[in-house]
């Protein structure tokens, strides 16, 4: 009974050599996903992989590969910044989102204070009128804060348009300044939450990786 | 005494790789002598005609950013060998979730203070509700769990037919 050969991985495949059984890179480079195999070879080279497997326990290797796959994947659409247009654009976006909650909770603690300013000002109004109209003055305590600050409101509330845009072009890959903050990056890898904040993009102003 | 020409002293990769380093070095420009460790990472993992080839796939006004950014994944690998930069990439948007979140929260307590203006005004006659509030918050949840805006390692999954998860804006169309 002639036994029966299964398909070569999608290395080996594309190596053009024979998969043996114990051939490192099958279990993580399916025959369906030729590409895989193929961004990874290009960017990393086929031996790099194979000793960078070999370096780590079988149980982190899956996830090995699937991060290289990512890495190679971003590096091809992006040959100039690769993942690190990523870690930018989300530095970037992280420093939004700080500003942002920053300002709403200022608002928010501004309205907290208003209110009890307000509730005090409505029942005195109240309580002192008697031919004018209380309720109005009751209002206008209120309305009055709320336009003055109405404008400061609206800026500060919501997210800015700008920042969609920025996102849609970290895909189309154009010029963003995504792009140049990520030669400012200088995250310390292992600190988390504590990504240094890159200077304001200028092309010139570069930091050299901390290698802490 | 014959005149030796001035010869600069060899990049980091050449000296690496044990080569003359020839006036027209693809990497001399991006790995000087000072910095040997840079091209050994980048070497280690990325090899160099990989690096080579890359470096003459883009513009030379983009070499440095581009060996720059090598670099730092190379780093990265080294401190980390299965996840690399991409665990940063994780952490960090796990942050943007989480402070969206708090963001979306603050938004909506917000709202409710602006509403209960808007009731307490309309109740009172001789006013215009509009003037105090400007609608409801746009884009609050932009950065969502099913919309990065981005790639999202975890849910990225391009062998199989495309991603995974919901990338619109930023995550799914090709360069």
């Amino acid at each position: 009974m002639a036994s029966s050969s299964t398909s070569p991985c999608a290395a080996c495949k594309f190596l053009r050599r024979k998969c043996q059984p114990e051939c490192v890179f099958a279990p993580y480079f399916p025959p369906d996903q030729p590409q895989k195999f193929a961004n990874v070879h290009k960017v990393f080279g086929a031996s790099n992989v194979t000793k960078l497997l070999n370096e780590l326990h079988p149980h982190q290797r899956e996830d090995a590969v699937n991060s290289l796959a990512y890495e190679a994947d971003m590096r091809l659409r992006d040959p100039v910044y690769g993942c690190v247009g990523v870690i930018s654009l989300l530095q970037h976006q992280l420093r939004q989102l700080q500003m942002d909650l920053t300002c709403a909770k200022s608002e928010l603690s501004k309205y907290q204070s208003l209110g009890l300013a307000a509730g005090h000002g409505l029942i005195a109004a109240a309580a002192a009128a008697t031919h004018n109209h209380p309720q109005n003055l009751g209002i206008n305590l209120l309305g009055s804060a709320a336009t003055r600050d109405h404008h400061h409101y609206h800026h500060q509330f919501f997210p800015r348009d700008h920042q969609h845009q920025m996102i849609r072009g970290f895909d189309a890959g154009a010029n963003y300044d995504a792009g140049l903050l990520a030669m400012n990056v200088s995250a310390s890898i292992g600190q988390l939450g504590q990504f240094h904040q890159p200077r304001a993009a200028t092309g010139d102003d570069r930091r050299n990786i901390d290698p802490s | 005494m014959a005149s030796s020409s001035y010869s600069n002293p060899p990049c980091a990769a050449c000296k690496f790789l044990r080569r003359k380093c020839l006036p027209d070095c693809v990497f001399a420009p991006y790995f000087p002598p000072e910095e040997p460790q840079k091209f050994a990472n980048v070497h280690k993992i990325f090899g160099a005609s990989n690096v080579s080839k890359l470096l003459n796939e883009v513009l030379p006004h983009q070499r440095e950013d581009a060996v720059n950014s090598l670099a730092y994944e190379a780093e990265a690998r080294m401190k980390d060998p299965v996840y690399g930069c991409v665990g940063a990439i994780s952490v960090l948007q796990r942050q943007v979730i989480r402070l969206q979140k708090e963001l979306d929260a603050t938004n909506a307590d917000l709202m409710r203070h602006a509403c209960n203006e808007m009731a307490s005004n309309t109740a009172l006659p001789g006013t215009n509700p509009g003037q105090n509030y400007s609608g409801s918050p746009r884009g609050s949840s932009r950065y969502s769990e099913n919309n990065p805006g981005y790639y999202y390692p975890s849910n990225y999954n391009p062998w199989s037919g495309g991603p995974s998860g919901d990338h619109d804006q930023g995550g799914g169309s090709s360069v």
